[in-house]
């Protein structure tokens, strides 16, 4: 566990030295010493443990919904595709997946671990599938979205004026008009309720939240004095945008996109529950819970499989996330271990001295 | 500033009127409306009904004129006669029951903000306390579980382990299993421990005592089938009081001032005074109103005592008695309302299942104002759980880092240097400036409420502003949905607004309008 000198505590005395300031300077500076800014930001998102941890649970799960039933017309190494409707093994399709402690006789996946369902769909088969869609929609919001709003964020906020009130005006209209309603219009005009249409109408919408941001950070970075220097050393506002302003807000923008990437998850799997999302034959994690969401008492896998998934993925991104906001803001300060400080002081009696008053060690 | 906020009215105005437009173009292409006509299979039956329809949502000119069309029965609202045209469904004007709808949403949404807003605040400060704890990374990891959590799988989830559980431990006595109390009390010790900083005795102590006071009271509540009919009576509320006017005063004042402290307890004194005569007034034609006026009066008679006894800080007296006041009338509020549980538990429309899954109120069951008022508790329970789980996290992380950077801050230095309290420091020089970006927060997330409910009032069938959305959009009926856009959006930018002014008043550093 952590030290937590950094912590004020309600039953604090006046006398009692708050926090050993000097010590996380000097670590701080031993520790970034002759590093890029990249660089720092790596080390620092290598080391939050729970991204890390996110990180290595979303590639897994990633990977195994591509390998196992293959992508488009590359088959997988799983024995059944979300179409096969082979008859079902156990009375009423129950999971063969069995698990010690969790009331199974040790470790078995069988044929359909989380079950089948009334037609005998294999849940697994549908689900990775359903993964597969949700990575679509990732993919694709992450690429309009950010770049969309990082354009117009970025110009209104630099070039402020009848742009910004154009622009800014249009993210308000954009704001207050529902998703649901898009999505709707999307699948009964254009005919089209498969994944990459969901995925390109939210991108085209979801982008608002965004550029307000960016732009707020691009009228603040507009004002400082590199901006002025590169100015007058003759860069166009292109070069100024691309090259002075947006590396200085790529924090907000990546940690944004990942707060946007989970919210946009939640966003298509509601949509389809609602019935105005991904729609068969297309399956989403969404509609499967939709569809099986009157099957909790009867047959509870059906229901409970698709929700976890979303939970581990939203989840993960969520971490990662932290660690990113944790890795680029630069006012953040690593609570330095009792170890690290004695490492900077030598073997000053007074950082260790400390640190044990507040330590914690809880096993909450 | 009258300029800046007249500005930004007309601006926000000419926003909803645009983005009306665009809607109304979305909706006339997101379906047509005469589909369930096509299925008529009396031929003149059906073009009976295409006649009328295309009469009544005049579907024979352009969308274009068609919104105008509507929106001259909108622009009547300025002279008190609203006209949102008619529902495809019902075949009434949808503003006959638009007010209505509105006031039920308001009812699921209120409380779970309210509740959502004060439970994040409060854990949002103690993980900033206790940053990097094991209790912070404990919450930490809660709350992104719990933001990451579908409304509707943890409305189904809720429905089928909370309520019919519930129900069914009712129905069977009420007898609190051993594995439960033994859960309560562990964690009752962890969290106690984890909160209460200092050395390892005194911690452990503050566990032990928590443990025992929570697995006690379900322990009491097993043996005395409690839940069956539940209540506080005289001498559990002047028990609760005392400990609620202990708790105020010590994060209001502390217990060192005792001028505090005695105008804590001379509430507590005067409530436990009116108890026994207020359970006449209570007794026959009690109403919502005369309970608001009632608190009104808790509140002002607690400044009142808080400003006789006086001390060196009358303010702080008086605020310490109006919130004592408050929730001691809460307290009151809540003995009575258990009175009417087990007549409710028991009325035949009830049938002994008091927890639902379903609708915003009981069909069929009689009572006075109190029955109601626990029909609307049993009704809106599952919804408010599910609706504070998610909507948690964001105000706990916010509280969190706002409260941490306010931390950082000189000028809590300062007050440290100075010799002020810790508690001084933290509820009087943090915790006021790390509100200040939260108030803007809340007040632009109340603007988004209305429109967000869709889902949660599916998943519970509430018949309210989101079925109507719902139901409208599913059968490309324009009307609902237009008058459903136009609630939700001119709420949205009118609280947007008022973010902004409020921000500006809070903030003295930030100037509107230049």
């Amino acid at each position: 566990m952590t030290a937590t000198p950094g912590a004020p505590d309600l039953q604090h005395t006046p006398g009692q030295a708050v926090a050993p300031e000097p010590d996380e300077v000097t670590l701080e500076q031993k520790e970034t010493v002759g590093l890029s800014q990249s660089q720092i930001v790596r080390r620092r998102f290598f080391r939050h443990k729970g991204a890390m941890v996110s990180l290595i649970v979303l590639i897994f799960v990633l990977v195994l919904s591509f390998t196992s039933i293959g992508i488009g017309p590359i088959p997988g190494w799983w024995k059944w595709t979300p179409y096969d409707r082979p008859p079902p093994l156990n009375p009423r399709g129950e999971p063969t997946l069995s698990l010690p402690f969790f009331g199974g006789e040790g470790f078995a996946i069988g044929d359909h671990p989380f079950g089948q369902d009334e037609t005998g769909r294999d849940l697994f088969a549908a689900i990775m599938r359903g993964i597969q869609n949700t990575m679509v929609v990732i993919v694709v919001l992450a690429i309009l979205s950010t770049t969309l709003g990082v354009v117009i964020g970025a110009v209104s906020g630099y070039f402020g004026g009848w742009w910004d009130a154009i622009l800014m005006r249009l993210t308000d209209v954009i704001i207050i008009i529902p998703i649901i309603l898009i999505t709707a219009v999307a699948g009964y005009a254009l005919g089209a309720s498969g994944v990459l249409t969901v995925a390109i109408v939210m991108g085209l919408f979801l982008w608002v939240g965004l550029a307000r941001l960016v732009r707020a950070e691009f009228l603040a970075l507009r004002e400082r004095e590199f901006v002025d220097a590169a100015r007058v050393a003759g860069a166009s506002s292109a070069r100024i945008i691309f090259k002075h302003i947006l590396p200085n807000s790529v924090g907000v923008i990546v940690v944004n996109m990942t707060l946007l990437l989970g919210a946009g998850i939640l966003t298509e799997v509601a949509l389809s529950f609602l019935g105005f999302g991904i729609r068969p034959p297309d399956i989403s994690l969404g509609s499967l819970i939709s569809q099986y969401s009157g099957a909790l008492t009867t047959r509870p896998w059906l229901f409970v499989w698709p929700g976890v998934f979303i939970i581990i993925i939203v989840l993960c991104i969520q971490f990662i996330g932290d660690g990113l906001r944790d890795a680029f803001d630069p006012r953040q300060k690593r609570v330095p271990k009792q170890k690290d400080l004695r490492e900077v002081e030598g073997d000053d009696p007074a950082a260790p001295s400390t640190a044990p008053a507040a330590s914690d060690g809880s096993p909450a | 500033m009258a300029l800046y906020i007249v500005r930004r009215l007309i601006a926000g105005f000419f926003v909803v009127l645009g983005a009306s437009f665009i809607v109304y173009i979305l909706v006339a292409n997101a379906g047509d409306p005469l589909a369930p006509a096509y299925g008529i299979t009396d031929p003149i039956a059906r073009q009976a009904r295409i006649d009328s329809l295309t009469a009544a949502l005049n579907l024979d000119v352009n969308p274009v004129v068609r919104y105008f069309i509507w929106l001259k029965g909108v622009a009547g609202c300025v002279v008190g006669q609203c006209d949102f045209g008619i529902s495809t469904i019902t075949n009434q004007p949808v503003a006959d029951d638009l007010v209505g709808r509105i006031l039920i949403t308001l009812k699921l949404v209120l409380a779970a903000i309210v509740l959502a807003v004060m439970i994040g605040i409060a854990i949002g400060i103690i993980t900033a306390l206790r940053q990097y704890s094991g209790f912070d990374y404990t919450i930490t990891f809660f709350t992104f579980l719990f933001f990451s959590l579908p409304v509707f799988f943890v409305a189904v989830l809720l429905k089928e382990f909370v309520a019919i559980q519930f129900n069914d431990f009712i129905a069977a006595g009420a007898h609190i299993p051993w594995w439960f109390i033994w859960l309560a009390a562990i964690i009752a010790f962890l969290v106690g421990y984890s909160l209460i900083g200092g050395s390892q005795p005194r911690r452990l102590l503050f566990g032990g005592a928590g443990a025992v006071i929570v697995g006690g009271i379900f322990y009491y509540m097993s043996v005395t089938q409690w839940l069956l009919d539940p209540g506080f009576g005289p001498i559990m509320i002047a028990v609760i009081g005392v400990a609620i006017a202990f708790g105020v005063t010590e994060l209001t004042a502390g217990l060192k001032n005792r001028k505090a402290l005695n105008t804590a307890l001379t509430v507590v004194v005067v409530g436990m005074a009116v108890w026994y005569p207020l359970q006449f007034l209570f007794y026959e034609g009690f109403s919502f109103w005369l309970l608001v006026g009632l608190a009104v009066v808790a509140v002002l008679v607690g400044m009142g005592i808080g400003y006789l006894w006086g001390g060196d800080d009358r303010g702080l007296s008086a605020r310490t008695g109006a919130l004592t006041a408050f929730l001691m009338g809460a307290v009151i509020f809540l003995d009575r309302s258990m009175q009417a549980w087990s007549t409710y538990t028991n009325d035949p429309a009830i049938r002994g299942r008091p927890i639902k899954t379903i609708g915003d109120s009981q069909a069929g069951l009689e009572g006075d104002f109190w029955i109601h008022s626990v029909d609307l508790f049993t009704h809106l329970l599952l919804p408010t759980l599910a609706l504070i789980l998610i909507s948690l996290a964001s105000y706990t992380r916010y509280t969190r880092s706002s409260m941490l950077e306010v931390l950082n801050q000189d000028y809590i230095r300062t007050a440290r240097a100075k010799g002020l309290t810790e508690r001084t420091v933290i509820m009087r020089h943090a915790f006021r400036n790390a509100m200040i970006p939260l108030a803007t927060i809340v007040a632009f997330d109340i603007g988004q409420l209305l429109g967000g409910a869709v889902i949660t009032e599916t998943v519970f069938q509430w018949d309210a502003m989101g079925r109507l959305f719902q139901q409208g959009l599913l059968n490309s009926d324009p009307n609902p949905v237009m008058a459903f856009f136009l609630v939700v959006a001119t709420v949205a930018v009118l609280f947007n607004i008022i973010a902004d002014l409020l921000y500006a008043a809070l903030d003295p550093r930030i100037r509107v309008g230049q």
